[in-house]
């Protein structure tokens, strides 16, 4: 970025290291990208919110937001502008700074990740070398805007809410973390684009299917995130049949958005993380990382667009298997998910770092182990999920939607 | 983690909070505006953190003095009343004031109009438990198969609504009959939802019944041994569920019942031990199952001909102090209505029995010790129908 914008004032005449301005255009550069990406992860939380009702009520036979705009599409804007709009209730009996304040905690926690999340080939806000570090370290923040709202709400709900979450989301940090250590160790690089491009555009080349250790860290990570994001079957600190709504029950108007915005934005955090951590991110197949470094001119862009393109569909994809999971499972018991965490994932990821160092010293005497192990696990990756869709073709056929009620009933 | 002694119900509040605080526990009112408890009932928690040390119920907040407006209006006009002791299975309780007068009238009511009743009731014992599974999986934390069982509870509205006109209160009994034989094409219509309904049956299970968080969710969750479901005057599934098979319809049996091949499933421990939460959810999904079966053999057996109603006086009149009761298996249960006849057109006294309000009293024993969560499934898995503890 800031290469890039000393190239500019370089065309522009002026030598970057003397022109007094240069560090006001630095500072104009970090205002826009920042209104760009808290714009883009506002609009990706409230498109979710759209989308993830129409996934749900698809799921459920019903018919979702589909009023407003094509498809119910701009249902998002009318529900933002309406939070907008509502008065912002504040309880008498709470605490008031931190009442006001804890929604900020956590939109700035959320906010903080995208600077270092990949988007295509060369759109990242900033490729910091200790990239993945820096996320997990970001995150955290939003524990403390939680407990904040939950404390400052003055209501034994929201502080339960608000102590659960603390519990889960400090507890699954650890594995989580521990399952992200397997790509870094295999990439040799905390950087989230170095990471990437140390994998391929192949399903053989993504970290997943490197062995069998990374593919359950992938697994680790995933239940991790789902934890770590208050989704099903982890969504304990907004158990609404249990605490009505959680940590947020006395928020209104535009502080409660901000909850949901965080809640919904983060199914992308999560899956572009996961995407780029296991699945290859933007790689091309069968394009090198060198060989798109030396593209120039149209095919540049074409090549960059689809880099986009690539990496969108894979989180998408993972956005919507986020759903898809929130709207079929039961939600675990306190005790249950503490369980899991500390009796199976922790132990499970610490396994797994040191499988895979051992493992790579294996790679490292025979590469033919690896590429035999890459391309087993891969076939067994393709297998496992055509054998999925045979199943649920089945039970589509067995039990579907296919009596009319509507007609003459 | 000795409970604490807390009589409530003779105590003012401030009290028991006080009390409370001095144990350095937590109160917390679990409703009445809560929303697993399934109607407006009060469950004062007292909480240690995530395990409660006690749960008691408190009830009353649904209280519409039914029992005293049975004593106030006719015999017949109290019929739409009957609807409102149990709004999820309407059906049943009008058949139980139904059958109660009669037996203070001594009517025989024709084998059609009872076979009219006996498809109503099952039809509506099946929404019920649909209700009550659906809003069981949603406590749980899964939301699908809710709006999945009210589709088919839908469908059952649109049947009952071509029966009676109506889609919750049905007021469709009356003293010594039904007020409208099945419409034409009733019994074709029935067969079809029947058919799509036994398959959706088998998706319902494979989708919660036998999710394995689910089972794990419930299983082993406050059991109730058979002993002690006799002791607290449970009925109906919940009765069933820890292994003591009496069902109303095959122990006491009434109107044609007697028909009928049926199984009242009984609790196995299937995934637990007999008679936890998970054992009273499937009783209630297989007997629905049961209810098919019901259905097909009323289907098949109805009588052809013959009216719908008995000759009952025009205005009903007894003698004073005549006593007549009636017992009828609803979706919850035992449920049972007991009346003496006044002076006049209307009762001296009318008494109704039902199963939610003795499912209350288990809760302050059973939750000792469990956890929040645990709570909201004990109560779901009870099946307690806020108007029906009340009345």
């Amino acid at each position: 970025m800031q290469a890039f914008l000393d190239s500019l004032i370089r065309n522009a005449g002026h030598d970057p290291a003397t022109w007094p301005w240069t560090q006001f255009v630095y500072l104009a550069a970090m205002g826009a990208v920042s209104f760009a990406v808290i714009n883009f992860a506002a609009i990706t939380a409230g498109i979710f919110s759209w989308a993830e009702r129409r996934v749900a009520a698809r799921m459920q036979s019903r018919v979702g937001p589909n009023r407003v705009g094509p498809g119910g599409f701009l249902q998002w804007v009318a529900d933002a502008v309406k939070l907008l709009l509502k008065e912002d209730l504040v309880p008498d009996e709470a605490d008031q700074f931190l009442f006001r304040i804890a929604p900020y905690f956590m939109m700035v926690g959320f906010a903080c990740v995208f600077v270092c999340l990949p988007f295509s080939h060369r759109l990242i806000v900033a490729d910091m070398n200790v990239g993945i570090f820096y996320i997990l370290a970001v995150t955290a923040l939003i524990v403390v805007g939680i407990i904040m709202s939950g404390w400052s709400s003055n209501s034994k709900w929201s502080l339960f809410g608000a102590i659960r979450s603390a519990a889960q989301i400090i507890s699954y940090e650890i594995p989580a973390g521990m399952a992200l250590m397997i790509p870094v160790m295999l990439a040799g690089t905390l950087s989230t684009q170095g990471i990437i491009r140390a994998q391929g555009g192949w399903p053989w080349q993504w970290y997943v299917f490197n062995n069998p250790a990374a593919l359950v860290a992938f697994l680790i990570y995933f239940i991790s995130a789902l934890a770590e994001g208050n989704r099903t079957p982890f969504d304990l600190p907004e158990a609404e049949s249990e605490l009505v709504s959680g940590y947020n029950t006395e928020y209104s108007g535009m502080r409660f958005s901000y909850f949901f915005l965080v809640e919904w934005g983060n199914m992308w955090i999560m899956s572009a993380l996961a995407s780029t951590m296991f699945f290859g991110g933007w790689q091309i197949p069968g394009l090198s990382p060198e060989h798109f470094d030396a593209l120039t001119g149209g095919v540049a862009v074409l090549a960059e667009v689809a880099s986009l393109a690539i990496f969108a569909f894979k989180t998408l994809i993972f956005v919507f298997i986020v759903m898809w999971l929130r709207w079929t499972l039961p939600r675990i018991r306190v005790d249950q998910m503490m369980n899991m965490c500390w009796k199976y994932l922790v132990p499970a990821s610490f396994a797994g770092v040191l499988f895979v160092g051992v493992w790579m010293l294996i790679v490292h005497a025979a590469p033919w182990i690896g590429l035999v192990m890459r391309l087993g696990l891969t076939a067994a990756g393709a297998l496992g999920v055509t054998l999925f869709a045979l199943r649920t073709l089945k039970n589509i056929r067995d039990t579907g939607d296919k009596f009319d009620f509507t007609s003459n009933w | 983690m000795k409970p604490l002694e807390i009589p409530t119900m003779d105590m003012t509040s401030k009290e028991v909070m006080r009390r409370i605080e001095i144990s350095g526990d937590m109160l917390l009112n679990m409703g009445p505006q809560h929303p697993s408890t399934h109607g407006v009932i009060n469950f004062l928690v007292q909480t240690d953190g995530e395990v409660m040390k006690r749960a008691i119920p408190e009830v009353g907040y649904l209280h519409r003095s039914l029992e005293k407006i049975g004593e106030r209006c006719t015999y017949n006009g109290y019929m739409p009343y009957t609807d409102r002791v149990d709004y999820i299975t309407a059906m049943c309780a009008n058949q139980g004031w139904a059958m109660a007068v009669e037996r203070l009238l001594g009517i025989t009511v024709p084998k059609r109009a009872e076979y009219c009743r006996t498809i109503a009731c099952e039809l509506n014992r099946i929404s019920s438990h649909l209700v009550s599974a659906g809003t069981m999986a949603m406590d749980i934390g899964a939301v699908t198969p809710f709006p999945y069982a009210l589709r088919e509870r839908e469908y059952i509205n649109d049947l009952l609504e071509e029966l009676c006109g109506a889609r919750l209160t049905y007021n469709y009994l009356r003293i010594g009959g039904v007020a409208f034989d099945l419409p034409s094409n009733f019994e074709e219509k029935l067969g079809t939802f029947l058919d799509h309904f036994e398959k959706i049956l088998v998706e319902f299970n494979r989708l919660i019944t036998y999710n394995e968080i689910f089972i794990k969710r419930l299983a082993h969750l406050a059991p109730i041994p058979a002993a002690m479901a006799i002791d607290y005057c449970l009925v109906g599934p919940n009765l069933r569920a820890s292994g003591v098979q009496f069902d109303v319809r095959k122990d006491l049996p009434y109107s044609v019942y007697p028909e009928f091949q049926f199984d009242a499933p009984v609790g196995k421990g299937e995934v637990g031990t007999v008679g936890d939460s998970w054992d009273r959810f499937w009783c209630r999904c297989e007997e629905m199952r049961q209810s098919c079966r019901i259905l097909r053999q009323c289907l098949a057996q109805i009588p052809k001909e013959g009216g719908t109603m008995a000759k009952v006086p025009r205005k009903i009149k007894l003698p004073e102090g005549t006593e007549a009761y009636s017992r009828i298996e609803s979706a919850r249960g035992d449920m049972q209505y007991y009346v003496i006849a006044g002076a006049g057109e209307n009762a001296y006294r009318v008494k109704i029995r039902t199963g939610s309000f003795t499912a209350m009293g288990i809760i302050d024993v059973l939750s000792r010790g469990l956890m929040i969560a645990d709570l909201v499934a004990l109560i779901a898995s009870l099946d307690v129908v806020a108007p029906e503890i009340d009345r």
